[in-house]
């Protein structure tokens, strides 16, 4: 086997690479755009987008594939903080965050903003108390780091154990969202349109694993932050004259506030239906708006797929700066996010509520047919359909009314450019940015996943002189069964997609945050107490949510199970350090490795090992 | 600088010190844009800007504004300190060469 290249080809030009990439995209689109005024039908240019940017993924996983096991696990430790800043937004903007944090804005005004809040202060966490410091330590994967610092295997399995709880509950809801999206672009039946997408996730990211999954996230990173933006800077620059709708959408949010009050005096709305855009504590009590805040922030700390790309850096340095560079990436789809939803609200409480049912827009029909906008209670297929059914409504006089109306959340991204009249070319390129963001995560989450299987438990625990090349064929084995799982479960459409997602945060929070933090910043921290706590933390969030979801179960507290992790963190923080103070320090050897952890100087402590 | 600080041991622990008390400044300035600012959503909210109140703005833009300026900031301050305490890797950006 070669050793690592210095002059790597890709790494040398990365500059020149996405530049053309950039302008090749831009081409595209344009390209596109004059094929629908010349009259291609909408189908095609459906097929185009979705196939072109496919195969660009997969060429890039083709050209960056590797056979080196540091290669293979951490991209070689030298992927520069700006490329891993694009490559840790790609992996943690999720198909529910492309397509459905709009959505939620829009159901739940200000509450919303807990969310916003949650998935981007997360990282203030990562940066300060965990990323250098798993950095420094150098291990493959987050169990990885859990057995040395408490010494063994029954550490290591509990936190493959979590990872795995957290990791494949994500990567379901991944592969569902590029069903929902490649069904409605491509016209194939979900099911199919499921398979479709695991064939794009499998070949990104098993020929290469971490150097590929990092240089195709860059990429798909760039399509889905022009896909977000450009669809809500178009509808600015026509209202106001100026593209930056984050900035022109207080202007918006007051004609809603006034629409508001129009809407209650023409009777369409009652103080009952109508949520005030932007009331506080209307939908989530200030208990629950807050909770959901710190789980989410303690979970961004936890999850192993994001921890796991700063493993890739430079330098500890490095690894720091770059979470700065991962916020800001992010920053710039959480801060159009409510822009989006506000735009969209105008524009449904001008035009939409108060409209004679013979009148409603196209739009309605088009994702009432996948049953995603009902109108009086049933799936607002057809201008037929909306009568009858509204005829059946006590009340209703002909005239759409805002409770008659129930929009699915992920509706609003996806339909916002056949709301707002663009070409459909913008509606495919949308399509193509949510499908970068659910396909970008998934490989993320099944690289960790599949990563723990092949490195912790089949290495480090069940053949610790397996070579290089077994090792690495057995991850690609496992990656691919690890997809066919999930394509499976996410193909039997589980019901409560997006609340699992929550959970996969609070689980990872309870499960991880307590063990890892005090693992770096607490010496007297011992194995007993670690294992203890993670068990006891992961438990009580697992029992919370299992009861609370399905075996009725009264909430604690009045706390949702979104936030479950308010009660297992505490649990797992106070066993934690009680079993530690009962149990006999750490040996000096675990106290200087401490030390070595938090010294940026001197190299990883863990050696990529033999090739 | 006193005596102690000559010593590797001493200097080490006046480093470790240093970083602590960064995270803690860091962990206290999270809360405050995390949850405090949050608190007083409503007394905010009777300042509008641009037609935004300012309750509002803070928890969509202000918050995350706060956050990126502070992870940058952290990670500046926290070099600093690490090549003060001469426990910072070599930075290639500076010529420095690994040794």
């Amino acid at each position: 086997m070669s050793l690592p290249q210095r002059d790597d080809a890709f790494l040398a030009n990365l500059g020149r690479i996405y530049g053309t990439y950039v302008g090749g995209f831009i081409a595209f689109v344009a390209a596109l755009a004059i094929l629908e005024q010349m009259g291609v039908p909408d189908r095609i240019i459906g097929y185009l987008f979705v196939f072109f940017t496919l195969a660009v993924y997969a060429g890039i996983g083709i050209v960056t594939r590797t056979v080196q096991v540091s290669e293979y696990y951490v991209a070689g430790r030298r992927v520069p903080a700006v490329y891993n800043g694009m490559a840790t937004a790609a992996d943690w903007l999720s198909g529910a965050s492309f397509v459905g944090m709009a959505g939620t804005l829009y159901a739940l005004g200000y509450d919303g903003l807990a969310y916003v809040i949650g998935w981007t202060g997360g990282y203030v966490l990562v940066a300060a108390l965990v990323a250098p410091y798993l950095r420094k330590f150098g291990a493959y994967t987050v169990p990885d780091f859990l057995a040395a610092r408490f010494g063994g295997n029954l550490a290591r399995l509990v936190g493959v154990l979590v990872l795995f709880a957290c990791s494949f509950t994500y990567v379901v809801a991944q592969i569902y969202a590029t069903g929902i999206i490649a069904s409605r672009f491509l016209g194939i039946s979900f099911e199919v349109a499921v398979y479709v997408g695991l064939a794009g996730i499998l070949l990104c990211s098993m020929l290469g694993g971490m150097r590929a999954v990092t240089w195709t996230q860059v990429a798909q990173y760039i399509v889905l932050i022009v896909a977000y933006m450009l669809p809500v800077a178009i509808l600015s620059a026509q209202k106001f004259g100026f593209p930056l709708a984050q900035f022109t959408y207080g202007a918006v949010l007051q004609e809603i506030a006034l629409l508001e009050q129009d809407l209650l005096a023409r009777g369409l709305a009652t103080a009952e239906t109508l949520k005030p855009h932007l009331a506080p504590f209307t939908s989530l009590d200030p208990l629950n708006f807050f909770a959901l805040i710190a789980c989410l922030m303690v979970g961004t700390a936890s999850l192993p797929h994001i921890l796991m790309r700063y493993f890739t850096t430079l330098s500890v340095r490095d690894a720091r700066r770059s979470v700065g560079w991962s916020l800001l990436f992010i920053l710039l789809l959480y801060v159009t996010a409510p822009a989006y939803a506000a735009f969209a609200k105008l524009e449904i409480y001008q035009n939409v509520i108060g409209a004679g049912l013979e009148a409603l827009p196209q739009w309605i029909y088009t994702y009432g047919k996948l049953g995603l906008v009902d109108i009086c209670g049933a799936h607002a297929a057809s201008p037929d359909a909306v009568q009858s059914a509204c005829a059946a409504v006590p009340g209703n006089d002909g005239v759409l009314r805002l409770p008659d109306l129930a929009i699915d959340r992920d509706v609003i991204v996806i339909a916002m450019p056949e709301i707002a009249g663009l070409p459909y070319v913008i509606a495919g390129l949308v399509a193509a940015g949510g499908l970068a963001a659910s396909l970008s995560t998934a490989d993320g989450l099944l690289l960790a996943i599949a990563n723990a299987m092949s490195h912790d438990v089949y290495y480090r625990m069940l053949d610790t002189r397996a070579p290089a090349s077994r090792r690495l064929v057995m991850a690609r084995v496992l990656l691919v069964g690890a997809a066919v799982l999930a394509a499976y479960v996410a193909s039997t459409r589980p019901a409560d997609i997006l609340s699992v997602v929550a959970w996969a945060f609070s689980l990872a929070a309870a499960g991880n945050f307590p063990a890892i933090v005090l693992g770096i910043w607490w010496k007297r921290c011992t194995s007993a107490g670690a294992i203890a706590g993670m068990i006891a933390g992961f438990g009580v969030t697992l029992y919370y949510l299992a009861m609370t979801q399905y075996g009725g179960m009264a909430e604690w507290f009045g706390v949702k199970n979104i936030s479950a992790a308010l009660f297992g963190l505490p649990v797992g923080f106070a066993v934690t350090i009680l079993v530690s103070l009962a149990t006999p320090a750490p040996s000096r050897e675990v106290q200087a490795l401490i030390d070595d952890i938090r010294k940026p100087s001197g190299g990883p402590l863990m050696r990529d090992g033999p090739l | 600088m006193t005596g102690r600080a000559n010593t590797p041991g001493g200097r080490d622990r006046i480093w470790w010190h240093r970083t602590l008390r960064l995270a803690a400044v860091v962990l206290g300035l999270w809360a405050v844009f995390g949850f405090a600012v949050h608190g007083l959503v409503v007394p905010l909210n009777s300042l509008v800007i641009a037609g935004f109140p300012l309750g509002f703005y803070m928890a969509a833009q202000g918050s995350l504004i706060a956050f990126v300026v502070l992870v940058f900031w952290f990670s500046a301050r926290q070099d600093r300190i690490d090549r003060e305490a001469g426990v910072a890797e070599p930075d290639p950006a500076r010529e420095e060469r690994p040794q």
